[in-house]
């Protein structure tokens, strides 16, 4: 153990002093190599220009080198090896994309993906967006939204366990120690084996995430409807309206803007879900998704590279109306200056 | 809203029962693993977790002695003795001789099986088998019995998933992971951030917009490629391809885009008169950089230090892919999903690794909230 916590100081410090050295000995090296103190006036001058010249270069550098291999590279890798068989070296054609369109997993896969797409992100917003106008109503507010944002920093591992727990199956008449059962039990149902349940077990599996993301849009929400100016409002309680109008009618189209920031994060969130089907279930009992798909044909049998790259494809065709948009926006907003 | 409208006193409370259900449904599951961690492990199949402070009772079954152990006795074959021997005793409150009836009878009361044989079994479980004729083979009558214990909480658990399970290890490797893919990013998220905000060059609108864009791109169009340049740059060295370096160079990558997104919108706010002014007093970008714009903007680097932090450490996929599966490389959530395979049903494992999983984010949450909060909403409010 100990040798172990040696090990892992060095080379953290080998890793990140590696990195403030670079920083400062490139910018001390351009310091030294067109020198701006102690030289004559004109000289002074130049070097300072091709300092500005050079130094923003050093400073982008890394990221932009770290990005190209990390991102960009294999962006377009991913697209040519999709082209390719399991090895990557046997140009195929379309061959991937015709077994894309014909297998019987992947169609699976897809159609549960749209499955998670049509319920958690909706979920997340609507229960986040309640839960967001009632804390703001009450004394305790803040604790409680503190509770349910917790789930945020729980790793979606460590929530599978959680939930496992939850829906533990023991047969009818034993003791029931997941709480789902308990509960069934309890009211004289009959226990479920819940993660496998033909179809259904699919929103078993949604409900971690849900229960995960929830908080997130809480907290986005509530500081969004704090936005909301207080006359607006009280013009609303004057002419009458109830809670539920001031909600529907005033509250969400004022922060219309705001939903559909959440929304679209929760979409791509859900787009790329793995960890919780891959400890749930593993894909088994139809609750295939794209990413845990991919994941397996990476590794299975020595990995198929080709499939593999055409999965990760599909997922980002699903993404790429949403990257437009976001750039669009952001075009909008620094396009002013 | 009911405090602003309907003022009813049915309406406010009403809000508060709501909440209330909110906060449980939204805690109650991961309380259950951390009372299930420090339960006995043997309670914890016999309870559910919501009974653990009332004693918990499971069926048992046992044998009892075969005829060598008779004794006679007012004309009677008797086997007498403890159902427990010598173990730890428990507290018998019903008992059966036959399995579909195994608590047909209290304990205390006396049995009534064929041909005239009796059978008493005592709370403690001190028992009375007699007949009227001798008791014949080896084999003693079978019996069922409903057992409670009292309630007991231990971190024997912890003990044993920390040094035998490898837990603790892997917690070691978690935070080898962890922090320099924390501090890599930032650093170099920073210099880029502030050239991006601050440095004029040609290409720089087109560099934002990429960023952007990348901010999307889904991890798994990463993975492949990758994968296989890790695994040909390790055969051209020589070296193993599934590497400490690696995966934080990974983390670095896929962290970038919404770290220079994030830190480049704080620092383009930063007011351009400091700026100006150093520059005049003949300050270099860098030493602008060091000494004036990584002070200022300690809230954004604190803020996405909390976000790289918890994403790393939360990670599953990156670390499957990237790092090995032996004892000196797996981190907490790889070991937890092997354990799920392994030790399926042992929830006295499970439980307990888990929560080990879930302490370090929950406390960095708890204590750096605030900063969290703030990045999540400059993160996405913006359209991230």
């Amino acid at each position: 153990m100990a040798a172990q916590i040696f090990s892992a100081i060095f080379v953290i410090i080998i890793g990140v002093g590696g990195c403030v050295a670079y920083f400062w000995g490139a910018n001390k090296l351009l310091d030294l190599v067109f020198p701006s103190r102690g030289v004559s006036g004109t000289a002074a001058v130049d070097n300072l220009r091709r300092q500005g010249m050079v130094r923003p270069w050093l400073f982008v550098g890394p990221a932009m080198i770290i990005l190209a291999i990390y991102l960009i590279y294999p962006v377009i890798a991913t697209l040519w090896l999709s082209f390719f068989d399991r090895g990557g070296t046997n140009f195929v054609g379309l061959a991937n994309y015709e077994w894309a369109v014909s297998d019987h997993d992947l169609r699976n896969s897809i159609f549960n993906n749209i499955l998670w797409l049509a319920v958690v992100p909706a979920a997340c917003t609507f229960l986040g967006l309640i839960i967001a106008v009632l804390t703001d109503k009450i004394w305790w507010g803040t604790i409680a939204k503190s509770l349910i944002f917790l789930p945020l920093a729980i790793s979606f591992v460590g929530a599978s366990v959680i939930w496992k727990f939850i829906y533990e199956y023991r047969g009818e008449g034993q003791v029931q120690i997941g709480l789902l059962n308990a509960i069934i039990q309890y009211f004289g149902g009959q226990p479920q084996v819940w993660i496998s349940l033909p179809f259904w077990n699919n929103f078993f599996l949604m409900i971690i995430l849900i229960w995960i993301q929830t908080g997130f849009a809480m907290v986005i929400l509530s500081s969004a409807l704090r936005g909301i100016p207080e006359e607006t409002l009280e013009a609303a309680v004057i002419d009458g309206a109830n809670p539920f109008q001031i909600f529907w009618k005033i509250m969400v189209p004022q922060i219309w803007g705001t939903i559909a920031v959440v929304w679209t994060t929760i979409t791509i969130l859900v787009l790329k879900v793995f960890d919780i089907v891959l400890t749930m279930t593993n894909g088994q009992w139809n609750t295939q998704v794209l990413a845990n798909l991919m994941f397996d044909w990476m590794f299975r049998g020595g990995g198929d590279f080709g499939r593999g790259a055409t999965i990760a494809i599909i997922i980002m065709i699903a993404v790429i109306p949403i990257m437009v948009w976001n750039i669009r926006q952001a075009n909008k907003e620094t396009g002013g200056h | 809203m009911a405090t602003k409208t309907g003022k009813s006193f049915v309406g406010r409370f009403g809000v508060h029962i709501a909440v209330l259900v909110f906060v449980a449904i939204w805690t109650i599951p991961t309380l259950g693993i951390l009372v299930s961690s420090l339960r006995d492990k043997d309670q914890i199949v016999a309870s559910g977790w919501w009974n653990s402070f009332a004693s918990s009772s499971q069926s048992e079954a046992g044998r009892l002695p075969g005829a060598s152990a008779q004794t006679q006795k007012d004309g009677k074959y008797v086997i007498e003795g403890n159902i427990f021997g010598d173990g730890p005793k428990r507290e018998i409150s019903a008992f059966g001789v036959k399995s579909s009836a195994p608590t047909q009878y209290k304990a205390g009361s006396v049995a009534d099986l064929d041909d005239g044989v009796t059978l008493q079994m005592n709370a403690d479980g001190g028992f009375v088998l007699s007949s009227p004729k001798a008791f014949e083979g080896d084999r003693g009558q079978r019996v069922y019995f409903a057992s409670s214990a009292p309630p007991k909480f231990t971190t024997d658990n912890y003990d044993a998933v920390l040094f035998s399970e490898g837990i603790g290890r892997s917690f070691m490797n978690s935070l080898t992971v962890t922090i320099p893919a924390t501090i890599i990013p930032i650093l170099i998220a920073a210099f880029a951030a502030y050239a991006l905000a601050w440095m004029r060059f040609p290409g720089r609108p087109l560099l934002i917009a990429v960023i952007i864009g990348l901010l999307v791109v889904p991890l798994q169009m990463s993975l492949i490629p990758l994968l296989r340049l890790y695994n040909g740059v390790g055969a051209f060295f020589g070296v193993p391809s599934k590497t400490y370096l690696g995966i934080w160079l990974a983390h670095t990558g896929f962290g970038l885009p919404f770290a220079i997104y994030l830190l480049r919108s704080y620092i383009a706010g930063l007011p351009r008169e400091i700026m100006e002014s150093a520059r005049i007093d003949g300050a270099s970008d860098f030493e602008i950089f060091v000494k004036i714009v990584l002070p200022l903007s300690f809230p954004v680097l604190a803020s996405f230090a909390i976000f790289q932090f918890l994403w790393v450490w939360n990670d599953l996929l990156v670390a499957m892919v990237f790092l090995g599966t032996a004892p000196d490389q797996i981190v907490l959530t790889a070991k937890l999903n092997a354990l799920l395979g392994s030790r399926g049903g042992k929830w006295e494992i499970l439980t307990t690794s888990a929560f080990i999983t879930i302490i370090v984010p929950l406390f960095v949450f708890f204590s750096l909230q605030r900063y969290f909060v703030r990045g999540l909403l400059a993160g996405s409010v913006k359209g991230g």
